[in-house]
C-alpha cells in the first residue's frame, strides 16, 4: 500500500477527481454569471434607471462579468437577447434570478454528492484492504496484536479520511486558483504592494507549518493513546472474570484513570497549540492591510500612485484571506490525515505477510492429497524463545493412523501444528505427496487437511452454521435474486467493483455439499447428524431440539411429526406403568397440576400481556372473572393462602430460601398480610377496601392444587374456573388474539417448545423420577416414529452464543471435531482436542473417530499415552526431536515411551 | 391428599413425634411427597445422596451389593426412614432401596434435614435412637456370623 495518502487517493480515484474538478470549474461560470443579476433587478427592473433613456431594454443579453481583480474590461457579451418594457423586464429578470439560484444550488449539490460518494468509495476500499491484510497476516503476528485495536483502526481511526478524500485535490486546486488570480491582480496594480503581500504570505507559509509540526506529533500521540485505551477496555471485558477473582477492579480503575489523564493532557495541549496557531495566523493576516495602508499611502502622498489603485488593492486583498485561510486549514487537515493514514498503514504491514495468491478463489474442488507427509529438518521457534521443534525429519503415508506422544514441551503440539500448517516452520519444510505445504493454496489445505486444537473457536451462530463453516471454501451456487432484488444486487456489485472490493456474495450458497458426502441442502443434515453421533453430541443437540420452538408454517413436516408423537405419547401413557405421570391438557377438565391462572388462560402466552407477572392486573382477565362472580371466591382463597403463609413462615428469618422457593408472600409483605388478616377477623372480604381485595385476589393465581395441596379448589370451584376458561376464550377481543396460543390437541403450538408440544400436558407432582421417565418415553416414541432426527435438526438451530459460550467447553470441542470430520479431509490433525473430557469419554471418542475415519489419515497428539495402542504408528517426541517411532508393539523397548505409558 | 391430611399422617411418624403442628405443616408444605411404583429405586448404592426419605406408606427392600450378588439386609415399612447416612456423613449411598409395594415417601432435602435437627432436638434424638438400633442389629448379626464361622 502507498505510504502517502495523496498517492493512494490519486491512484485509486483519478477519473472521479478530474470529473469533480471539471464540475467545479463549470460551476464557477454560472456563479459569476449570476453575480450581476440582483444589482440589475434593483437598478433597472425596480428603480428603472435603464428605462430613463429608452422604452425597452434588452433582456437575456448575457454579459459575462470579469471579476474586478482580473481585468478592468468589465464584461464580455455572449448574447443580445430580447427587448422588453420595465414590468416584463422585471418579471423576466426575477425569474432568471430564480433559475440561476437553482442552477447554482444544483451544482453545489452535485459536487458535494460526487465528493461524498468518492470519499465513501475510497473509505470502503481502504477498509476492505486493511481487513484483507488481516487475513494475510502471518499466524504468529496475532500473538502481538490486540483485536480491539485492529477493529478500532479499521472502523474509527480512518473514518475521517472519507470526508477529507473528497476535498483532497479539489479544494487546493480551487482555492489556489482563486488566490493566485487575486495576487496577480494586486501585482498588476502595484508591484511593491504585490511583493509585500507575497512576503507576508511567505512568512505565514513558513511559520505556520512550524507551529503545526508539534500539533501533528501530538495528533499522532492522541491517536495511539486512544487506540491503546480501547484495547485496554476490551481487555477488561475479556478478562473480567480474572478481575473479579483477584479483586483487581480498583487496580484496573487506577490503570484507566492514568490513561485518561494522559489522553487529557495530550488533547489539552493540542487545543492550546491549535488556538495559538490560529491567533498568530489571524495576526499575520491583519498585518497585510496595515502594510498596504502605510506603504500604499506613502506612494500616494509621495509617489505617483492613485488613491483608486490602493482601494483596488485593498479590495482584492479582501478576496485573498478567505482562500488562503482555507488553504491553510486544508493543509492542517492534510497533515492530520496523512499522519492518521500512515499510523494505521504501518500497523498493517507486519513481516512475513502471506502471499495473496494462496487465498485465491479456486475454480474447482481441491484435488485429494496423496502420497507421504514428509517433514524435512523442520524447526519451529518462538521469537527469542526456546525451539519447540528442532530439525525434525520424518515421513509417513497420509492415510495412516499416527499417534504423537511425549511429555509437556516435547514438541508434540508443535509437530501437529506444523503438519496442519497452523504454524509455519522457521526452518525446513513440510511436503505432502511431494508438494511443498507452504505453497499449497489455502482452499486446498482447508478442504483436504483439517486441524482441531485444544481450544475450538465457535462463531455466535447456530450449531448447524458452525458445523457447515468448515465447508465454505468458495461460492458454489449464486443466490437467487428476482425483480427489484436482482437490480439491487447488480447495483451492489457495480459499486463493489468501483471500490475495489471483490464481487463475492455472502448470501450465495457456499456450502461444499460434495465434500461432506451429501448432494445438496436436503441431505446435508444427515451427514451433520452422523458427525454429531461420532463425537457423542447428538443427544445434547436432541435435547436442544426438544427445548426449541419452530414456526409450524415454515416446517409443516416437523409440526406434523410432533403432533403424531403427541398422539402416540398419550396412548402410551395409558399403560399402567406410566399411569398418573402426566395430566394432559383437556379443554373440559380442570388441570390440577397447573396454576389457577394457567387453567383459565389454557394457552401459551405470546409476548408480555398474559405473562404470569401481568395476568392478575390484566383488564380483560379481571372482566371475565368479575362477570362470573369469581372475584369474591378468589379473594376468599387469597385469605386462606395468606393465613397459611403467615402461619407457616412467621418464625422464619427474612431472606430464608424458603420464601423464595415456596411462599406466595415475600418476607417484607408478611407483616402487612398479618395486619390485613387481623382487620378481617369477624368480618368478610366485602368489608375490605378494594385495594386489599385486589391484593388477596392476586394470590391464588399462582396456586397449583397438586403442588401446594391446601385443598382450596374443590369440584365446584373447578367447574367455575372451567366456565371462566370457556368465557375467556369465547370473548377474547381480537386485539388480544395474538397474545395467546390456546391449547388445542389437533394443532401444533408455535409458542411452546417441541417437548411441551409432545407432552401436551403437565407432569404430575409427586411422581418419583417423573420427568426422567416421561423424557425416556418421549425418546422412545420419537424413535419409534422415526422423527428423532427431525428434533435433532431443530436442535441444530440452537445458537451457541458469543465464542460458543452457551455450550460447555467439552461441547465446543465436540463441535470442533464434528466440523473437521464433516468435510472428510485426507488428513485429520487432532491436537489433544478431547483433553477437557473425562478419561472414559476420551477413550470412547477416540475409538469412534478412528472408526469413522476409515481409510483416511489421522495424526493425533495424545495427552494419555495409553491410548496410543489404537494407532498404526506412534511418534515419540522429546525436547523438540523425534526420539522413537514405530508400531505400539515395537516400542515396548523404548524407555521414553514406557515411562510415558507408566505416567498414564 | 391435602396438606391437612398429610400433617395428620406425619403426626403418626415417630421421627416427628413431639413436633409442633405448625412445624409439621411447614415440613409438609416445603417437602416433596413422592410416589414410587414397585421396582423403582429410592436410592442406589454408590450414588451421591442429597435427600432422606420418610416412608408414609408402602414397602421396600434394602439391599447391599456383595461379591455374590445383592444381599437383602432389611425392609423399609411405613414410618421408617432411609437415606440419612449419606447426607449426615457425605458418603455415597450405602445401600440400594427398591420398592416392593407402591410407596409414598416424604423427601427431605439435606438442607431442610439439618435445619430440622438443629431446631428440633427431639428429632435428632429419634434419629440417634434409630441409628443405635441399627448398630445393635449389625453387631448382633456380626457376632452370629462369627459364631457360625468359628
Amino acid at each position: 500500500m502507498d505510504s502517502n495518502l495523496f498517492k493512494y487517493v490519486w491512484r485509486n480515484s483519478r477519473p472521479e477527481q478530474l470529473i469533480i474538478l471539471g464540475l467545479v470549474v463549470l460551476a464557477q461560470v454560472f456563479y459569476f454569471a449570476s453575480l450581476n443579476i440582483p444589482k440589475t433587478i434593483v437598478n433597472d427592473g425596480i428603480e428603472g434607471k435603464a428605462f430613463k433613456s429608452a422604452q425597452t431594454v434588452p433582456f437575456l443579453r448575457i454579459d459575462l462579468p470579469i471579476p474586478s481583480f482580473i481585468s478592468d474590461v468589465g464584461s464580455i457579451r455572449l448574447s443580445d437577447g430580447l427587448s422588453l418594457a420595465q414590468w416584463p423586464y422585471l418579471v423576466g429578470m426575477s425569474c432568471l434570478f430564480l433559475v440561476m439560484v437553482t442552477i447554482n444550488g444544483l451544482f453545489k449539490k452535485t459536487i458535494n454528492t460526487q465528493k461524498g460518494r468518492m470519499g465513501e468509495r475510497m473509505l470502503r476500499r481502504l477498509r476492505y484492504q486493511l481487513y484483507d491484510r488481516i487475513l494475510l497476516f502471518p499466524p504468529a503476528h496475532f500473538r502481538k496484536v490486540k483485536q480491539a485495536e485492529l477493529a478500532g483502526m479499521i472502523n474509527n481511526e480512518i473514518e475521517p479520511l472519507g470526508g477529507f478524500i473528497g476535498d483532497a485535490y479539489v479544494q487546493p486546486a480551487f482555492l489556489g486558483g482563486q488566490a493566485i488570480t487575486a495576487l496577480l491582480f494586486i501585482m498588476l496594480q502595484n508591484i511593491w504592494l504585490g511583493l509585500i503581500v507575497i512576503a507576508v504570505l511567505a512568512v505565514q507559509a513558513f511559520i505556520i507549518p512550524k507551529l503545526r509540526r508539534k500539533i501533528v506529533a501530538l495528533g499522532k500521540q492522541r491517536q495511539i493513546t486512544a487506540r491503546q485505551f480501547s484495547g485496554r477496555v476490551a481487555e477488561t471485558v475479556d478478562g473480567v472474570q480474572e478481575v473479579h477473582i483477584h479483586a483487581a477492579s480498583n487496580y484496573e480503575r487506577a490503570d484507566i484513570v492514568g490513561r485518561l489523564g494522559r489522553i487529557f493532557h495530550i488533547r489539552f495541549e493540542l487545543f492550546q497549540r491549535k488556538f495559538t496557531a490560529k491567533f498568530l495566523n489571524n495576526l499575520l493576516a491583519q498585518t497585510t492591510p496595515f502594510l498596504i495602508y502605510l506603504i500604499g499611502g506613502y506612494f500616494v502622498l509621495f509617489g505617483d500612485m492613485q488613491v483608486g489603485a490602493v482601494v483596488g488593492v485593498l479590495l482584492a486583498y479582501k478576496d485573498l484571506p478567505g482562500p488562503v485561510k482555507e488553504l491553510i486549514d486544508w493543509d492542517q487537515q492534510r497533515q492530520d490525515m496523512q499522519q492518521r493514514y500512515e499510523q494505521v498503514i504501518e500497523q498493517f504491514e507486519p513481516d512475513g505477510m502471506l502471499a495473496a495468491e494462496l487465498q485465491a478463489i479456486p475454480n474447482a474442488a481441491a484435488p485429494a492429497l496423496s502420497g507421504a507427509v514428509q517433514l524435512n529438518g523442520v524447526a519451529l521457534a518462538e521469537e527469542g524463545g526456546a525451539p519447540m521443534l528442532d530439525a525434525v525429519t520424518l515421513s509417513f503415508p497420509i492415510g495412516r493412523k499416527v499417534a504423537v506422544v511425549g511429555g509437556a514441551g516435547g514438541g508434540k503440539e508443535a509437530l501437529a501444528q506444523v503438519v496442519a500448517r497452523v504454524a509455519h516452520p522457521t526452518a525446513g519444510g513440510v511436503a505432502i505427496g511431494g508438494k511443498d505445504l507452504a505453497e499449497l493454496p489455502e482452499a486446498a489445505v482447508g478442504a483436504r487437511l483439517s486441524y482441531v486444537g485444544q481450544d475450538v473457536y465457535l462463531l455466535p451462530v447456530t450449531i448447524r452454521e458452525n458445523l457447515l463453516y468448515g465447508l465454505k471454501f468458495r461460492p458454489r451456487g449464486p443466490a437467487a435474486y428476482e425483480g427489484a432484488a436482482l437490480r439491487q444486487r447488480e447495483t451492489e456489485e457495480r459499486e463493489a467493483r468501483r471500490a475495489g472490493n471483490p464481487v463475492l456474495d455472502v448470501a450465495a450458497d457456499w456450502v461444499d455439499y460434495e465434500a461432506a458426502g451429501a448432494s445438496g441442502p436436503h441431505d446435508i443434515d444427515q451427514r451433520v447428524i452422523e458427525a454429531l453421533r461420532v463425537v457423542e453430541l447428538e443427544a445434547d443437540v436432541y435435547r436442544y431440539g426438544l427445548r426449541g420452538t419452530i414456526a409450524p408454517a415454515e416446517r409443516p413436516a416437523v409440526a406434523e411429526s410432533i403432533l403424531k408423537a403427541r398422539a402416540e405419547l398419550h396412548s402410551r401413557l395409558a399403560d399402567p406403568a406410566f399411569a398418573g405421570l402426566v395430566e394432559p391438557f383437556d379443554r373440559d377438565r380442570y388441570n390440577r397440576n397447573m396454576s389457577v391462572a394457567e387453567n383459565v388462560l389454557f394457552g401459551t402466552p405470546m409476548g408480555r400481556t398474559f405473562e404470569p407477572d401481568n395476568i392478575t392486573a390484566n383488564p380483560y382477565m379481571r372482566k371475565v372473572l368479575n362477570e362470573l362472580d369469581l372475584a369474591t371466591p378468589l379473594a376468599e382463597m387469597g385469605v386462606e393462602i395468606a393465613r397459611t403463609m403467615v402461619e407457616l413462615f412467621a418464625d422464619l428469618p427474612a431472606g430464608h430460601p424458603f420464601f423464595e422457593q415456596f411462599s406466595f408472600i415475600t418476607a417484607e409483605e408478611l407483616p402487612e398480610y398479618r395486619a390485613l388478616l387481623t382487620r378481617l377477623s369477624g368480618r368478610t372480604v366485602a368489608d375490605l377496601s378494594s385495594e386489599e381485595r385486589a391484593r388477596l385476589r392476586a394470590l391464588p393465581f399462582r396456586y397449583i392444587e397438586a403442588r401446594h395441596r391446601l385443598g382450596l379448589i374443590d369440584e365446584a370451584m373447578e367447574q367455575r374456573l372451567l366456565a371462566a376458561r370457556q368465557a375467556f376464550a369465547a370473548g377474547l377481543p381480537t386485539e388480544l388474539a395474538s397474545d395467546i396460543e390456546f391449547y388445542d390437541v389437533a394443532r401444533y403450538n408455535g409458542a411452546a417448545t417441541l417437548q411441551d408440544n409432545i407432552l401436551f400436558g403437565r407432569l404430575v407432582y409427586g411422581q418419583a423420577q417423573g420427568a426422567d421417565r416421561v423424557g425416556d418415553l418421549i425418546g422412545e416414541v420419537l424413535d419409534g416414529l422415526g422423527v428423532r432426527n427431525a428434533v435433532v435438526q431443530v436442535g441444530l438451530d440452537y445458537n451457541v452464543g458469543v465464542a460458543g459460550k452457551r455450550l460447555s467447553a467439552g461441547q465446543r470441542q465436540k463441535v470442533g471435531i464434528a466440523r473437521a470430520l464433516l468435510k472428510r479431509p485426507d488428513l485429520l490433525v487432532l491436537n489433544e482436542p478431547t483433553a477437557v473430557l473425562d478419561a472414559a469419554t476420551q477413550q470412547r471418542l477416540l475409538d469412534k473417530i478412528l472408526a469413522a475415519r476409515g481409510a483416511l489419515g489421522v495424526l493425533w497428539t495424545l495427552s494419555r499415552t495409553a491410548q496410543a495402542e489404537r494407532f498404526d504408528e506412534v511418534i515419540v517426541m522429546q525436547g523438540g526431536r523425534m526420539t522413537a517411532r514405530g508400531a505400539p508393539s515395537e516400542l515396548s523397548g523404548d524407555k521414553t515411551y514406557t515411562d510415558l505409558l507408566a505416567a498414564g | 391428599m391435602s396438606i391437612h391430611e398429610e400433617v395428620e399422617l406425619l403426626k403418626g411418624v415417630p421421627l416427628f413425634a413431639k413436633l409442633e403442628p405448625n412445624k409439621l405443616k411447614l415440613l409438609a408444605f416445603t417437602s416433596e411427597r413422592l410416589t414410587f411404583a414397585p421396582g423403582q429405586e429410592l436410592c442406589h448404592q454408590g450414588d451421591i445422596g442429597d435427600a432422606m426419605y420418610v416412608v408414609l406408606g408402602g414397602a421396600a427392600d434394602i439391599t447391599i451389593d456383595t461379591p455374590s450378588g445383592p444381599l437383602k439386609v432389611a425392609e423399609l415399612k411405613k414410618n421408617g426412614f432411609v437415606g440419612e447416612i449419606a447426607i449426615l456423613c457425605d458418603v455415597p449411598r450405602t445401600a440400594t432401596v427398591t420398592v416392593r409395594e407402591t410407596l409414598t415417601a416424604l423427601k427431605i432435602t439435606k438442607e431442610l434435614f439439618f435445619r430440622m435437627v438443629t431446631e428440633f432436638p427431639t428429632m435428632a434424638v429419634e434419629i440417634m435412637r434409630e441409628l443405635a438400633h441399627r448398630l445393635d442389629d449389625t453387631n448382633r448379626q456380626l457376632s452370629a456370623m462369627r459364631a457360625r464361622a468359628a
